[in-house]
């Protein structure tokens, strides 16, 4: 209820504006980012518009979920497209993207000495930042090239959502910092007598660089400076370039989250980042948020039913009610399992230090509640439907919780809810119903879920 | 999925898994279940996020190992946040005696480069730190920890995170760092150390962990259990279902009023979608299950907490290792 106080993100509108022209979407692995970023390239191109959806995550979900066996490098384009808008899709390739950039800026013998040193192979494949850096530097390309009026942007699964507005920027500085200019020291120095003293400085700490890493190490990251030296005012300027593109009104920033403490707290700190750092926020895409079209029995009150039941069922083994069959009450000890007890670990061991009365362990438990329908009495039935509907009230319940947290923290975010589905998604059939549900968002309460 | 009984359990607990499965969750019950009577275990975290403490519910943790918890046997956990920098200038201090220089590398970048942009170093840190604290040991000469749990990188990268030695030995192929990979190295491919994996019983989890593993196996390093989180009962299936809809509504309706819910007409055909998804769900876990005892992995499961985790939450599921296992 209270969330209803914080606005509402209309998606339709954001994705069919033509000024909207990149959309980043961003928040804590596995909330759902890449699948958002895939439904809203869908939804966008049906809509259309030609868009490109860039993905970095390596699991190529965002391939499988597009009906696509493998994306590269490369924007591919996505069929099955309705209207006469065009969706292309594409996984990004850190090694690949940075090989492209040394090809591209440094001459044939130059490019071939970079790529072969141990160094920058070791870089390029993907170590701390990398891939939030070509992440940026794939969407200057792809803005760049202008042929797509949006581009949709799913970032990194990183240590946190906040690394891939700092890499470029750690890189850069790096790239800039004193560390690298004593590095190339003695490669443009040379022996030069005013240099002296900060040659001695400088032997002393590749000295104690070389000791801890190993001379070879440094002297290969010495090459690879020296190699990429021209090249450094490049990627300085480019990065700087993205990160203005970031912050310019054709941008809009996509908070993604699930309804759970750790995922919205991550959101939270995204918010205020964002907000620092002047970078456009459209609104908090809440994935998986459940709902229930019978929200106003409580869950209180489907346990207490459903425990009336149980009672009456062992009643009315007596009168023998009619029309409702009691006779198979305890039979069906569901033999479709198909894991035999053994498979679980042995229950009959006492916990450590106190040998309390052991209970099931939740599969088995699980197995057994499962009562096939044929002996099932009416009262059984509807007693698992009150507790099945318990459950769902107690999920919203704690959903509710959280989201109430979020939105005391910032009321000025909107919100699009997305109902959950009971399956996964993999085919553009799945994306376009996220799609719906991402546009139509808040109606999790009414039922859909 | 097969009885898991270990003769040995190993001291180095690595939790991975997919982002959102609950990996630091279930790191933190697994440690509080190791330490069992009077058992000490050691729980790391290595990317900086301090879920730890937010799981424990204290203020963020330095860098120094503290005791945050007392298991219901008398048993104790430590935590620590390992930070690559620290680490470093530790080493540095250690095995230099470079104060001063530290924070003169320090002011000029070297230690950033160090820790974060030179490639698999922090990672050697990071691992080196919990190596170090696995085989510790006390004047007597007796281990400080039973044993380490650490919360690792999700399953995406936890290979190249283990495999410093593949990452950093090329590069570094002499020197401290080298040295420290190979001893790395030798812990994390022994029998020590034991690579847990946590999933749910969802698609995308359950592929993530299958390619996991196979990354795992091909680098020579040990797979542990898969742990399935958040375990939701079934309550009913499909036939189940099924059989409601075709004719029993107006009975179900008659057994709700009788059980004392008013308005039981319009809440029949909600309460039955409900039970359709749920059947559905059922059906799709049955799938994943089938996915991964293929894997052929010993399996620990986690109920669902629909209260959420807190730290009564994280006591109940270190108890459900302990029934399962972990620990003896």
């Amino acid at each position: 209820m209270t969330l209803d106080s914080s606005a509402r993100l209309e998606v339709d509108p954001l994705i069919e504006d033509p000024a909207t022209r990149i959309i980043v979407c961003c928040g804590a692995g596995g909330v759902g980012k890449t699948t958002t970023a895939a439904a809203l390239g869908v939804r966008a191109a049906e809509r259309g518009r030609k868009v490109v959806v860039l993905t970095i995550d390596p699991a190529r979900r965002l391939a499988q979920s597009m009906g696509i066996d493998s994306l590269d490098n490369t924007p591919r384009r996505v069929e099955g497209i309705k209207g006469d808008g065009q969706l292309h899709a594409m996984m990004l390739d850190m090694k690949r993207t940075f090989d492209e950039i040394v090809e591209a800026h440094a001459d044939a013998e130059r490019a071939r000495a970079i790529l072969g040193n141990p160094f920058y192979q070791s870089l390029s494949a993907g170590f701390a930042g990398t891939q939030e850096y070509m992440a940026m530097e794939k969407l200057g390309q792809l803005r760049a090239r202008d042929e797509w009026d949006l581009i949709v942007v799913d970032t990194p699964p990183s240590r946190s959502a906040l690394d891939f507005l700092d890499a470029p920027k750690r890189l850069g500085s790096f790239l800039d910092g004193k560390f690298i200019k004593l590095l190339m020291t003695p490669a443009k120095m040379g022996g030069r007598a005013g240099m002296k003293f900060l040659n001695v400085g400088m032997s002393m700490m590749t000295g104690t660089l070389g000791k801890l890493l190993g001379g070879q190490l440094l002297r290969d990251v010495q090459t690879f400076v020296a190699a990429m030296d021209t090249m450094f005012g490049g990627f300085r300027t480019r990065a700087d370039a993205t990160y203005r593109l970031l912050q310019a009104p054709g941008t809009a920033f996509l908070v993604v989250a699930a309804p759970e403490r750790d995922a919205l707290r991550e959101a939270a700190y995204f918010v205020e980042r964002l907000a620092a750092e002047d970078m456009p926020l459209a609104g908090l895409v809440l994935n998986r948020v459940h709902g229930s079209g019978a929200a106003r029995l409580s869950a209180e009150r489907a346990l207490a039913a459903a425990e009336n039941l149980d009672e009456a069922g062992i009643v009315d083994q007596w009168p023998g009610k009619t029309g409702v069959r009691d006779t198979a009450a305890v039979s069906p000890e569901s033999p479709s399992a198909g894991r035999s007890p053994e498979a679980r670990p042995a229950a009959d061991r006492p916990a450590a230090g106190a040998p309390e009365v052991v209970t099931q362990v939740p599969e088995a438990s699980a197995e057994q509640q499962s009562v096939a329908a044929a002996g099932q009495t009416t009262q059984q039935m509807t007693a698992g439907l009150l507790r099945l509907h318990a459950e769902r009230m107690q999920v919203l319940a704690r959903e509710q919780r959280t989201r109430d947290r979020f939105t005391a923290l910032h009321p000025e975010v909107a919100v699009a809810e997305v109902p959950a589905l009971p399956g996964d998604v993999h085919d553009l059939t799945g994306l376009r119903t996220i799609g719906d549900r991402l546009a139509t968002g808040g109606s999790a309460r009414a039922g859909a879920a | 999925m097969r009885l898991v009984r270990l003769e040995y359990v190993s001291r180095l607990q690595v939790v991975s898994g997919k982002g959102g499965t609950g990996k630091t969750t279930v790191a933190a019950a697994l440690a509080l279940a190791l330490a069992t009577e009077g058992k000490r275990t050691l729980l790391v975290e290595v990317e900086g996020r301090q879920g730890i403490a937010q799981l424990f519910e204290t203020e963020a943790l330095p860098y120094e190992e503290r005791k945050i918890a007392v298991s219901s046997g008398g048993g104790e956990v430590f935590a620590l946040a390992i930070d690559a920098e620290r680490a470093l200038l530790d080493y540095l201090q250690m095995f230099y005696k470079l104060g001063g220089a530290g924070r003169a590398l320090k002011k000029i970048g070297a230690i950033d480069f160090a820790t974060t942009i030179a490639p698999g170093v922090r990672d050697v840190l990071l691992t080196g730190k919990a190596c170090e604290a696995v085989r510790r040991r006390d004047k007597q000469g007796r281990f400080v920890y039973d044993y380490v749990v650490m919360d690792a990188p999700p399953t995406g990268r936890i290979t190249r995170f283990l495999n410093v030695n593949d990452e950093v030995a090329g590069l570094a192929r002499i020197g401290p760092i080298h040295n420290q990979a190979q001893a790395v190295m030798r812990v994390l491919k022994s029998p020590e150390t034991a690579v847990h994996l946590v999933t749910l019983l969802e698609e995308m989890p359950v592929q993530e962990t299958a390619d996991g593993v196979a990354e795992l196996r091909a680098a020579g390093l040990p797979v542990g259990n898969a742990i399935v989180n958040m375990v939701r009962p079934h309550l009913l299936d499909e036939d189940a279902v099924r059989d409601a809809e075709n004719g029993r509504r107006e009975a179900i309706t008659k057994a709700l009023t009788a059980a004392g819910v008013s308005g039981g007409a319009a809440l029949v055909t909600p309460l039955l979608e409900q039970a359709a998804e749920h059947a559905q769900r059922v059906e799709l876990e049955r799938e994943q299950r089938r996915a991964l005892n293929v894997l052929e992995l010993g399996a620990y499961e986690l109920p669902m907490l629909t209260e959420g985790v807190d730290l009564s939450g994280l006591y109940q599921l270190a108890k459900e290792l302990r029934k399962q296992g972990a620990g003896s």
